[in-house]
């Protein structure tokens, strides 16, 4: 049992964060302060300073452009990365599809897609969920038929619906599970197919979530024609490679060093925001008590994370336990967000997607670290939604971990 | 012992029932919010002339149906249901409330114009650093000659850039959190110097920051007693909260409703999400959520006129109300899944109601230690 990190560790942790301080585009910070919505360029600038650095994706193989750090480091740049506030890198490129690719891949696909993904040249989505199946994954209708094209080449004809794709609007390409053997068995007949967003008979929809943003969207696939090469693994074993990212999806889910830092901010909010009795709302015993109960919550997610991680390193993979890090990392997210919304107070009430700025600074509304607290809390409701439900969760350790 | 309604009662949920069904369905609803204004002050001058509610708890001498708080509950209620935004509460319930609680000279006027319409009244209460504490006050009314003069910042006034009056708190004496020297005023909304910046609030309402820049107004506007009004602000946030678990009690029976529609329609692995055993248990937990909410509301709402025992009461239904609105409306988004996420669907708008209801005339901490004060004995 031992905690302390070795003085190269430390001295890792200095360099992650000084490089941090000196390289994080001020531009985004602005905007990322402000609560503004974001742009594309936005989304990648973080990217891109990363990637000319070398620490874009840690994990890939190191012939891809992966650090080879030991996980305690790649542990203490994820803590490093959340403790600025620093923009996650996007998973869907360098976290979901390249792990697929670098595995299960050809060699042509994976020297076709991984620099680009590694640059940020091209933005990824994920076709996985669609309008009848969200936990039920594996129920995949799109269909994709094997023809043969004008040209002589085979092709996949694919012809379905998938929702929730994220950030589709600006994808150039996206991973799909398509059904290419309707006869087979639920999760046989499933195949991996790499798109071109730009494919003719790609349409996206935005789909409008309650906190009044466009995040995800519909894309309906029309007659699209997939060359059998963008195929990744082999026909109808796709479901190998879904689990394979499913696995990947999950771990790092818990967001411990995120929550850390939410938690630092309800405090700081607290601290300026007056309780009913006129002192610092953090003094209020009702609210502190709250926040205290999350800390001690969150502190036993960190070290059961910590003992998935030492277990990770004595060779170990991510198993169904992982479930757990899901469970519990999303509530202590989703109760961050109340809490925040709570110590907000009237100021929870305005919404400012949309609203005109008339750059009238004379009537502020309400304090700026206000303006996001309830769409924050209506956004992270989605957390124990997706990548697997928390009930589908407890379902997998009722099954796999207790033998139930 | 009777918890039935009366005919009239009857007759009066009914109305309102079929005219929101009618005229304020959802997509009719998001229609109008959306629009500029909005809302339709159609629908207003519908509830004046051809409903008749605005009179509801307005005595027969003053052109009222003679009801009090159960007849506000009733509509409130409805309201819930239908997610309407029209201003009742500002105008019909508190505005109505300092009227007839006071012995407001120009009460029987202003009345008359809010039965038939025209008048309707935001309620400015709330500033930026006081919390639900509502006599911590920097809005400042001083005399000056037979009038006073008007200043200070209100938070979030809900329904102000509708109105037509706003009745505003405001020291006139005393310290900053003083429970003396607490007076209430009615102001002319295009009185001089009432500056107003409007916005949208998350849940579909409209509201505004509310600044008083030397606002001049005549001995006429004031309401109740000069420095002694805190009781009488006490006692009609009170009826207006008792007024605001009944819309939310309203909000509730919808999330519960719909999801357990969507839970037997929508299937996963085969079958219907409503035959999985942990989801039937979180939804007979929504179900008791409701139950006991709608019990706490006609508590406090017969309670209410009872001055020994109203603050107790509206207290303990808030406590409750606010618990359950968290419950149930996380549950139902979580049962509807990515569907319960989308702005498409009713019931995210339910949800975003039912959040704002939560913290609305304080939040389930400032209530259970207002509950704690009054019946443990400790200053609350």
């Amino acid at each position: 049992m031992n905690l302390e990190f070795s003085s190269e560790d430390l001295a890792f942790r200095d360099e992650v964060r000084s490089f941090i301080a000196q390289n994080y585009p001020e531009s985004l910070r602005g905007k990322q302060d402000e609560g503004d919505d974001l742009a594309k360029e936005d989304y990648l600038a973080w990217h891109k300073v990363l990637a000319k650095k070398g620490w874009v994706a840690p994990s890939w193989p190191k012939e891809w452009g992966g650090t080879g750090w030991t996980s305690t480091q790649k542990y203490i740049f994820s803590e490093e990365t959340a403790r600025a506030d620093a923009l996650p890198v996007l998973p869907f490129g360098v976290a979901m599809v390249a792990p697929v690719i670098y595995t299960f891949g050809t060699q042509a696909q994976k020297d076709r897609f991984l620099p680009k993904i590694y640059n940020g040249e091209e933005w990824w989505c994920q076709g996985y969920s669609e309008p009848g199946a969200g936990s039920d994954l594996a129920n995949v209708k799109t269909k994709a038929e094997r023809i043969t094209g004008d040209d002589g080449k085979e092709y996949y004809l694919v012809n379905g619906q998938k929702t929730w794709t994220t950030l589709a609007q600006y994808a150039d390409w996206g991973f799909f599970l398509v059904r290419t053997d309707p006869d087979a068995k639920i999760q046989s007949g499933i195949s991996f197919l790499l798109i071109d967003m730009k494919s003719p008979g790609i349409e996206v929809r935005p789909i409008i979530t309650m906190d009044g943003g466009h995040e995800v969207n519909e894309v309906w696939l029309d007659n699209v024609k997939v060359p059998v090469e963008n195929r990744v693994f082999e026909e109808n074993k796709g479901w190998t490679c879904a689990k394979f990212l499913l696995a990947h999806e999950r771990s790092g889910i818990a967001g411990v060093a995120r929550s850390k830092r939410g938690v630092e901010r309800v405090r700081e909010m607290a601290t300026t925001e007056l309780g009913d009795d006129g002192a610092p709302l953090i003094q209020d015993p009702a609210f502190k008590r709250k926040v205290a109960e999350l800390e001690i919550d969150l502190t036993a997610l960190e070290f059961t994370e910590l003992r998935t991680l030492a277990s990770e390193s004595a060779g170990k993979g991510p198993g169904p336990e992982s479930s757990l890090l899901k469970i519990k990392g999303t509530e202590i997210q989703q109760r961050l967000t109340e809490l925040a919304l709570e110590a907000a107070g009237h100021y929870g009430a305005p919404y400012f997607r949309g609203f005109p700025q008339d750059g009238d600074n004379m009537h502020p509304i309400g304090p700026d670290y206000a303006h996001r607290t309830a769409p924050n809390y209506f956004n992270t409701r989605k957390t124990s939604i997706y990548g697997g439900s928390n009930e589908i969760q407890r379902n997998i350790i009722a099954k796999m971990v207790l033998g139930l | 012992m009777d918890f039935n309604f009366t005919e009239e009662q009857s007759m009066l949920r009914d109305t309102v029932t079929s005219f929101l069904q009618d005229r304020y369905a959802f997509d009719q609803r998001q229609k109008m919010i959306g629009s500029e204004a909005g809302r339709d002050p159609a629908i207003w001058a519908s509830f004046a002339n051809e409903l008749g509610i605005l009179g509801a708890p307005f005595s027969e001498e003053m052109g009222g149906l003679g009801g009090g708080a159960i007849e506000n509950m009733i509509v409130m209620e409805e309201f819930g249901k239908a997610l309407v935004v029209e201003p009742y509460i500002g105008t019909v319930v508190i505005g109505g409330g300092f009227l007839k609680h006071s012995a407001y000279a120009g009460a029987a006027d202003v009345i008359g114009g809010i039965i038939e319409g025209k008048v309707i009244i935001a309620f400015a209460y709330a500033e930026p650093q006081g919390r639900y504490t509502w006599s911590d006050l920097k809005t400042t009314a001083k005399k000056d000659g037979a009038g006073w003069v008007l200043n200070g910042h209100k938070a979030v006034v809900v329904g102000a850039p509708w109105a037509t009056h706003l009745i505003v708190t405001a020291r006139t004496g005393g310290g900053q959190r003083d429970a003396d020297g607490v007076s209430v005023f009615i102001v002319d909304k295009s009185a001089k110097g009432v500056v107003t910046r409007d916005y949208p609030t998350v849940d579909g309402q409209r509201a505004s920051e509310v600044y008083f820049e030397n606002v001049a107004v005549g001995a006429d506007a004031l309401i109740g007693d000069e420095g002694k009004a805190l009781p009488l602000v006490n006692k009609v946030i009170d009826e207006a909260t008792a007024a605001t678990c009944a819309e939310a009690v309203g909000a509730m029976r919808k999330l519960h409703e719909g999801t357990l529609d969507y839970a037997r329609q929508r299937k996963q692995f085969g079958v219907p999400i409503a035959s999985f055993q942990v989801l039937q248990h979180r939804m007979v937990d929504m179900f008791m959520n409701v139950e006991q909410a709608v019990s706490m509301t006609y508590m406090a709402n017969i309670k209410v006129d009872d001055d020994a025992e109203r603050a107790k009461a509206v207290s303990a239904a808030k406590v409750q109300i606010g618990k359950a609105c968290k419950f149930v409306g996380q549950n139902a988004i979580q049962i509807h899944g990515g569907m319960g996420m989308t702005d498409e669907l009713a019931i995210g708008h339910y949800f975003k109601r039912a959040t704002m209801i939560e913290g609305l005339f304080g939040s389930v901490d400032h209530h259970l230690r207002r509950y704690e004060g009054l019946s443990f004995g400790k200053a609350a």
